[in-house]
């Protein structure tokens, strides 16, 4: 009863499935379009917030696969976004300044590969997830949010007062990180890295949707007992999903950080936890395409109503509260139909 | 030994007001099962409504009035208009109304008052500082707000434990439907919860904004401490709360003291202060999770 | 500017103002230079830290009014002092609006954000506060030129004033994070005495009991402290609560016009570090704060006093070289002839100032308070990280 159905099924319910194919897929086009189209006409700045848009929703899509497929409600994901931001940053910081990060016991230098940043802020998300998600599943429910929320803010308090890494100041990447090939300053070529990088993350998602593994998490969310019953331990299934989402959150805020050229603590506070959440609602929760929706949506919104009044955020909220109340579909769920829930 | 007996009356002090946010939050979730992220907004109206009514009239009494009630009442409208659809919603809904709720309050606030800061006198009757038994000198209003603290705490436990509201309070947080069926209106009930932990929430965010400073967003940190604080205690337990806020709130102040000359012996004085302070800064989360890795449900809670 | 209409930008009502002023300004006529300069300025005018911010502009808007120069056009956009946005802002600028100089950032770490890109990409940046050590070490670069100071030189002033007075023993403190640690180097470095203790807050903390105690406790003769902005102003509040007998010394951030209405009695009599004042004796200044008070309505402040002086610099530049020209635009700001509200003012080799700076004290003047001279703790002080710049 809790988060909504899961589109990337193919079974069943022909009509509307369809339907939501065809939404995503204008979805993903929609986006594609509008940073070319942006870019044929030399408006640079939209190229960038097309790339912010499509970088929200793969940290989104990390979450989603948690909140969406899981039921988990983790209010913390910024702590991996975050985490991702200072692991591309500290490599950056090293290799610009040519210091190594530690020559014991192996020597450890940085780098300005992203490719090598991606892994590496994966390996670190999908770590601090496992060590935050061991602890955090011991429950459930209201502790779960209120404990994940609580390991974000240490974190967030952490990367404040250790002064190493720029502290509050937070650090910048003087030159974007590079890919082989490819001129990653120039906007648009930046935009289809991050593009393909979004389209790569959603196909993996989908992929797991429909595996066992899948399958074992909509059943860990639907009834833990049933799960028990037939042998799996949904303590386990739910910790690999915590770790994959951290892991994929990370790679997201990595990019975050190439996108800026900065990272800061304000990558891990609580407010940017609440807005990927809010991304989800706003998209349609458990939806494959429900991240792009909503980060686009957010990031149109903050635009449209912040060239209306420095007060959007008031508007803002208003519009949440009656999504929340009375439009749970979300957008997607607008759009495409789909069960209704709850 | 002066400075460490001053310190924990600081500890003290902190601690009870965070009890006083965490005595709301958590007879809300233990009654009526939801979590209200909009609590700290509640703290925020407290402490605005003061400075307002204070500034207008001159006295600090009045303004202090004013924050209870006017808290209650935002707390009670809030209740009937948007959390009374929330109960029967799951988690994730009750999270992103309430965060959404944070947004309205705070913006709508610095729409009315910008975002300066506002700053409160202390009254005329408790500035200053005392000279306690021992020789310590105490600021005058810290202590009369620990005395305010330890009083609100007896009174919500005589509350709970000896009214007729009190007993219904404890039903609804056994078993939601039997109180119904024993004909308690449970909507007027929720209401009423729900208006007493705001009305705390106001009363803290008034005497704390009197000593810091009122302003927009001054709710939140306040709010995940208060989250810390019945984490450790146990969801729905006043007990709990009370305790777990004075943990918290002696932890906080005593690391922000202890932990720096703690690594000054063995560290340069300069990297000592810092990394002692940064640590300091997450001493309570570490608590926290020391607290759930032995109890999940925390220290009194009934359920994990 | 994209314009309204695709709804990207912010278009605030301010920047359309000052379009709206250059654009009657440039009919009253000015000075015949070939290319116009367009100036971005971000600063934060919301949230937490907005009155410096607005001081700021206001100093620069006034300097760019009075000079009525129809080749200088301002675009003013609000970083709400988050990091993220200032960066957001700075590529719209650079990226679609084309600006030739940047401006305005109050805070460090945001310029830490913008500046390396910004100048990186060929844009002049001149700084109206924030100067961070790393801009004016190894990452000094030839387009960034501080004209307010470097972040160290008023603590160090402090640090001065501490031992010239004689104090033998100090408490020092600031909050923990890398302007906080700077600011105790700083007063470090040229304080002579004994260190009682020395301790970091956290950052943006408003209860200052725990610490308060330790001064107490500590027995030193004097306390120093570097708490910007709202924590300032709650530190002082609960110090004079507190009753402790002690000379309180620090650098002005603290005691600035802008925020003493806040602090209250409770202010009079500190001293702080500032290399301005409104009762400073020169000419330009007694210009600067009769206009400003007659636009204003208000006392400026210090970072009314800076962003001035960085819009005068800039105009002064104006006058002898071409944007167009980027070498000799900058040997024109180099040169740094204008007259400074702060009297003498030249830029050393990594292009931060070399200036007196003066110690003041808090007093009450007809129920205002404000600030007077009582010293001068440095005199052509440049800064500690000249040496570390190659350019």
């Amino acid at each position: 009863m809790s988060a909504a159905e899961i589109t990337a099924a193919p079974t069943g319910r022909g009509g509307r499935m369809a339907r939501a194919q065809i939404v995503n897929a204008a979805l993903a086009l929609g986006l594609i379009g509008f940073g070319l189209g942006a870019w044929a006409t030399g408006e640079t700045f939209l190229v960038t917030l097309a790339t912010k848009v499509a970088i929200l929703a793969i940290a989104g899509a990390g979450l989603n696969l948690v909140l969406g497929f899981g039921g988990l409600v983790s209010f913390g994901h910024a702590a991996y976004f975050g985490l991702g931001g200072y692991t591309a940053g500290i490599l950056a910081h090293h290799a610009l300044n040519y210091t190594p990060m530690f020559e014991w016991p192996v020597l450890f230098e940085g780098t300005t590969s992203m490719p090598v940043i991606w892994l590496v802020a994966m390996a670190v998300g999908a770590l601090a997830a496992a060590v935050i998600g061991a602890l955090s599943l011991r429950t459930t429910g209201v502790y779960f949010i209120m404990i994940t929320l609580a390991f974000g803010q240490m974190i967030f308090y952490f990367a404040i007062s250790w002064p190493a890494y720029g502290g509050e100041d937070g650090l910048p990447i003087y030159v974007r990180n590079g890919f082989p090939g490819l001129n990653t300053l120039d906007p648009i070529q930046f935009f289809v890295l991050v593009v393909a990088l979004l389209l790569a993350v959603l196909g993996l998602i989908a992929m797991l949707a429909r595996s066992r593994f899948g399958l074992a998490l909509q059943a860990a969310r639907q009834n833990r007992q049933r799960l028990m019953a037939v042998g799996i331990r949904p303590g386990g299934v739910l910790l690999v999903a915590f770790v994959i989402s951290g892991a994929i959150t990370a790679l997201a805020g990595a990019l975050y950080a190439d996108l800026n050229r900065f990272v800061s603590p304000s990558m891990l506070s609580w407010h940017l936890s609440g807005e990927l959440l809010v991304f989800l609602i706003l998209g349609g929760t458990g939806r494959l395409f429900a991240p792009l929706a909503g980060a686009g949506l957010y990031i149109a919104l903050e635009h449209l109503l912040g060239g209306v009044s420095d007060h959007w955020q008031f508007f803002f909220g208003l519009l949440l509260l009656g999504v929340v109340l009375f439009a749970r579909g979300g957008v997607i769920g607008f759009l495409a139909g789909g069960r209704k829930h709850g | 030994m002066l400075l460490l007996i001053e310190q924990l009356l600081n500890g003290l002090q902190s601690g009870l007001m965070l009890f006083l946010m965490a005595a709301g939050l958590t007879l809300v979730f233990g009654v009526m099962g939801l979590i209200n992220l909009a609590h700290g907004s509640l703290y925020m109206i407290g402490a605005f409504a003061c400075a307002g009514v204070a500034a207008a009239t001159g006295s600090f009494w009045l303004g202090l009035a004013a924050s209870i009630a006017a808290a209650a009442a935002a707390g009670a409208i809030v209740e009937v208009a948007v959390i009374r659809r929330l109960y029967r919603r799951d988690h994730l809904d009750q999270v992103l109304a309430t965060f959404a709720l944070i947004l309205i309050f705070s913006e709508g606030t610095r729409w009315l008052y910008g975002s300066f800061p506002l700053y409160l006198n202390v009254p005329p009757s408790l500035s200053g500082s005392v000279t306690l038994p021992g020789g310590i000198q105490y600021s005058l209003f810290r202590l009369a707000i620990i005395g305010a603290g330890l009083l609100v705490a007896v009174g919500l436990f005589l509350l709970i434990g000896k009214t007729r509201i009190g007993v219904q309070v404890r039903a609804g947080e056994a078993d939601r439907e039997m109180i119904a069926a024993l004909g308690v209106d449970i909507g007027r009930l929720y209401t009423l919860v729900f208006a007493l932990g705001a009305a705390l929430a106001g009363m803290a965010g008034a005497l704390v904004g009197t000593i810091q400073s009122v302003q927009v967003g001054m709710g939140e940190p306040v709010l995940i401490l208060a989250f810390v604080v019945i984490v450790i205690g146990g969801i729905g337990s006043i007990k709990g709360a009370l305790v777990g806020a004075l943990l918290v709130g002696l932890t906080d102040t005593m690391g922000r003291v202890l932990l720096p000359s703690i690594f000054d012996l063995f560290m340069e004085t300069s990297a000592a202060t810092s990394v002692g302070a940064a640590l300091a800064s997450m001493a309570i989360y570490i608590l926290m999770a020391l607290v759930l890795i032995v109890k999940p449900g925390g220290l009194f809670g009934a359920r994990a | 500017m994209t314009g309204p209409k695709t709804g990207i930008h912010r278009e605030t009502r301010m920047t359309r103002y000052l379009t709206t002023t250059a654009l009657a300004l440039s009919m009253i006529g000015g000075t015949a230079m070939a290319e116009p300069v367009k100036v971005g300025m971000i600063t934060t005018l919301s949230g937490g830290g907005a009155s410096l911010g607005i001081d700021t502009r206001d100093g620069f808007m006034l300097a760019v009014e009075e000079a009525g120069n129809s080749e200088l056009e301002v675009v003013i956009e609000d970083d709400q002092r988050k990091p993220e946005v200032a960066v957001q802002l700075s590529d719209e600028m650079i990226q679609s609006e084309d600006v030739d100089v940047l401006t305005g950032i109050v805070w460090s770490n945001l310029a830490m954000a913008v500046v390396p890109g910004a100048t990186r990409q060929g844009k002049f940046y001149l700084s109206t506060n924030a100067a961070p050590s790393q801009l004016a070490g190894k990452g000094c670069h030839e387009n960034y030129f501080s004209v307010s100071y470097q972040n160290d030189n008023l603590h160090e002033a402090a640090g001065q004033y501490a031992t010239d007075e004689g104090f033998g023993s100090m408490f020092i403190m600031a909050p923990n994070y890398p302007a906080g640690q700077d600011s105790l180097s700083g007063f470090k470095r040229f304080y002579d005495g004994e260190v009682a203790s020395e301790v970091y807050t956290q950052l943006g903390q408003t209860d200052y009991a725990a610490e308060i105690a330790q001064i107490r406790d500590s027995g030193a003769d004097a306390l120093f402290f570097f708490l910007p902005g709202g924590m300032g102003i709650s530190f002082m509040k609960q110090w004079a609560e507190a009753g402790i007998d002690m000379p309180v010394v620090g650098p002005a951030f603290s005691f600035s016009q802008d925020i003493l209405p806040a602090i209250g009695e409770a202010a009079v009599g500190v001293k702080n570090t500032a290399q301005w004042s409104p009762d400073l004796d020169n000419e330009a200044n007694k210009a600067f704060v009769a206009g400003f008070e007659e636009k204003y309505d208000r006392l400026p402040s210090l970072y009314a006093a800076q962003g001035y002086d960085t819009a005068r610099l800039l105009l002064s530049a104006m006058e002898k070289a071409d944007i167009a020209d980027a070498e000799a635009f900058r040997e024109a700001l180099r040169a740094a002839e204008f007259d400074s509200v702060r009297g003498d003012f030249a830029f050393g080799p990594n292009q931060h100032p070399v200036q007196d700076i003066y110690v003041r004290e808090v007093i009450s003047e007809d129920g205002t308070l404000t600030n007077k001279i009582v010293a001068t703790a440095m005199e052509d002080r440049g800064d500690a990280y000249a040496e570390e710049c190659s350019m």
